[in-house]
């Protein structure tokens, strides 16, 4: 049980690496989408007797990362007509060592955390941490704003897969609020690239730099 | 009941504001909802009810000492917005007077959650709700300002989500059955686990911190109050801002029980120092007024930071500093946005003699500016002086003196901008051919009623305030 649910964890932190190395947006949102779709997965293989509670959040999950939100990324990839990150601040050789590092100082790190026994085998903890580490090299390192939104994407797989350890004991009425503010959240902020995209004619955020001291 | 109220009747309103059709008369919803949610809060001021321990939502001491100020500071920005979207009847403001309204009912609910995921929902439900705000002007810089507002601000709600769920595994280790409201997490106490409630803290202090606008996480901040429009800029530095510091001092209620309260106090005085010196330092450094008045945000901020680090007295300190700050940065606020209009821009290089072409407007910018860097007999200096001694009776020296060092800057950077602005000859490109800014009572009231109440606050401190902090400082530190 434990073991399938590290290989999808495992799998989870490959796509982190496959979303640093690549230079392509589509590649990107690919990436994102099926770690999205993975994790939602996660909660109905972690419970033993199925629960509609944990269904329905699954659901709602792989729905949102898998369907919506990378058909919005795309739409928006479609309107500006840029499909390439070209020039990143964090070059994506040094963001994907600078991923494999996280990883295995979050392994390690984990060593060091208190951990209920049932978590204390799995890669729930250092899997998160290495995907909350991605989606900040991503949000830092990255010029274009759909590279950006990705990045923040991903930050908040890693959250979702840290709040795994805690879906029994949270109400579900926390999650919900999580699943909703991440699709209203991206929608808003479609809305802003989308308006920057007139405003500037380029996706690219360096631009933006009118006001500052 | 009531205390439901005071978050269904803006949340209506804001429904009633997106169906109703016609743009001339849709602001009156403003004033409407925000004097019925005024009236509200202070009679639950003035007769508070009993709320349950184990309730999610709750007109709690907390709540009784912070949201009536953010009321009645939204009940004169309402009625300033009424003369302001006619002024700007070019404008749809369907979605602006909406998210207005929006933004008032979930600041209501992010006071009284008593629920560590609640209060969470809340606060983020805020910054996405003040996001239409931000863009009103649909001006490329505006833009620009809202981007840099929903990445920043967004990071931080991010990080105080994985704070939330830290507190949440702390409880969970420490043999909690997963109930997150902070009644539960503080009577759990010493059960919790300390290094996941040290992680939690940082998490949460750094979280919400960017939504307060605490250094170094105060970079949406310029960007946002310079671009929006003046209305808005007082509801974000008096409304939005007061949220997450009451956040931060539920959280610390719960830090503290655990056993960490020294250190969560340290770095709150070391973050709230850091805020302070850093806004002092941009102060010295800006030409531009309204981007000027969210440095001073963010200086507030810290010594909101600072009093929250001291203890009993110091958090009475810093809850009275919310409502002297509040409504002092509303009267700056609005009068910055008449002089931006009047002037047609915001530098201090193009803009000067506003006291011959707004002398209203003028008067009460250069009052509540020594208001706001504590020129007795306003509030900010009754407070801040509460400040200070519950620093030195703490044994604070050096910080003190960094404090009062910060402030004296702060001064010399506020002074510098606003008699720049205000002196001299006006500039005879100013205005020459757009229409004349004529400063009318809706304009000049809501401003200069702003500044009486916070000359009020300092000179007749009501009795009933300061029960209401006492009440909260109990509730934050219980007797054992």
């Amino acid at each position: 049980m434990n073991s399938n649910l590290n290989l999808l964890i495992g799998l989870a932190m490959g796509l982190n690496l496959l979303a640093l190395g690549s230079s392509r947006l589509p590649t990107l949102i690919r990436a994102m989408s099926a770690q999205g779709v993975i994790l939602g997965a996660m909660p109905v293989l972690m419970d033993h007797e199925p629960d509609w509670r944990v269904a329905l959040v699954a659901l709602a999950t792989i729905a949102g990362k898998g369907l919506v939100i990378p058909g919005l990324l795309r739409r928006a990839m479609r309107t500006v007509q840029i499909d390439r990150e070209l020039e990143p601040l964090i070059g994506f050789v040094p963001s994907m060592l600078l991923g494999a590092g996280g990883a295995i100082a979050a392994l390690a790190l984990t060593h060091l955390l208190p951990l209920l026994p049932e978590h204390a085998g799995s890669l729930l903890v250092p899997g998160a941490l290495a995907t909350m580490l991605t989606g900040f090299i991503l949000l830092i390192g990255r010029t274009k704003a759909i590279s950006q939104v990705c990045g923040y994407l991903i930050l908040e797989n890693g959250i979702y897969l840290f709040g795994l350890l805690l879906i029994k004991a949270m109400p579900l009425m926390v999650e919900a609020g999580v699943l909703l503010d991440v699709t209203v959240g991206v929608f808003i902020i479609g809305i802003i690239v989308d308006r920057i995209q007139r405003a500037f004619d380029s996706l690219d955020t360096r631009k933006l730099t009118a006001l500052r001291e | 009941m009531k205390s439901l109220l005071l978050i269904i009747v803006p949340l209506a309103a804001a429904a009633l504001a997106l169906l109703w059709p016609q743009n001339r008369t849709r602001p009156v919803i403003l004033p409407v909802a925000a004097t019925l949610h005024a009236l509200l809060s202070w009679w639950l001021l003035l007769d508070p009810p009993t709320v349950a321990a184990g309730a999610w939502l709750g007109f709690d001491p907390l709540a009784r000492a912070v949201l009536p100020v953010v009321s009645v500071l939204f009940l004169v920005c309402a009625w300033y917005g009424v003369t302001y979207l006619k002024l700007r009847g070019e404008r749809p403001n369907r979605v602006f007077v909406a998210a207005l309204l929006a933004v008032l009912g979930l600041l209501s609910a992010g006071h009284q959650a008593r629920h560590l995921g609640l209060l969470w929902i809340f606060t983020e439900a805020v910054t996405l709700a003040a996001v239409p705000l931000l863009h009103f002007n649909g001006t490329p810089r505006a833009f620009e300002a809202t981007w840099k507002y929903l990445l920043v601000g967004g990071t931080g709600i991010a990080l105080s989500l994985i704070g939330s769920l830290c507190l949440g595994y702390a409880s969970l280790y420490g043999g909690g059955g997963g109930d997150l409201t902070f009644v539960a997490l503080i009577s759990q106490g010493a059960g919790l686990s300390r290094p996941w409630v040290l992680i939690a803290w940082v998490l949460l202090l750094v979280g919400y911190g960017t939504k307060m606008g605490l250094a170094p996480m105060h970079t949406w901040k310029p960007e946002a109050y310079g671009e929006a429009p003046g209305i808005v800029g007082a509801i974000l530095a008096g409304g939005v801002t007061s949220v997450a510091f009451t956040a931060i001092l539920r959280v610390r209620a719960v830090v503290g029980a655990a056993g960490e309260g020294p250190v969560a106090d340290h770095t709150l005085l070391a973050i709230g120092l850091f805020s302070m010196l850093v806004a002092a330092l941009f102060l010295l450094g800006t030409r531009d007024f309204k981007r000027m008045l969210a440095y001073s945000s963010v200086e507030h901020m810290g010594i909101l930071s600072i009093g929250a680090a001291l203890g009993g007295a110091g958090v009475a300190a810093a809850l009275f500093h919310v409502w002297s700050n509040g409504l002092t940065k509303g009267a700056l606020f609005l009068s910055a946005g008449n002089i931006r209009r009047a002037a047609g821009s915001a530098s201090m290089d193009e803009v000067r003699g506003m006291s011959a072409l707004t002398p209203r407007s003028a008067a009460i910018f250069v009052t509540g500016m020594f208001a706001v860097t504590a020129c007795p007999p306003f509030g900010p200096f009754f407070s801040e002086l509460k400040v200070v001694r519950a620093a030195l009776e703490g044994g604070h020296g050096v910080a003190t003196a960094m404090f009062l060092g910060c402030l004296l800057l702060a001064f010399f950077g506020l002074t510098r901008v606003v008699f720049a602005i205000v002196d001299g000859r006006p500039r005879s490109a100013t205005k020459q051919g757009g229409k004349r800014f004529v400063e009318t009572a809706g304009v000049i009231l809501p401003p200069l009623v702003l500044l009486g109440m916070s000359l009020w606050l300092g000179l007749f401190t009501p009795r009933v305030l300061q029960e209401v902090w006492s009440a909260a400082v109990a509730q934050l530190y219980p007797k054992p």
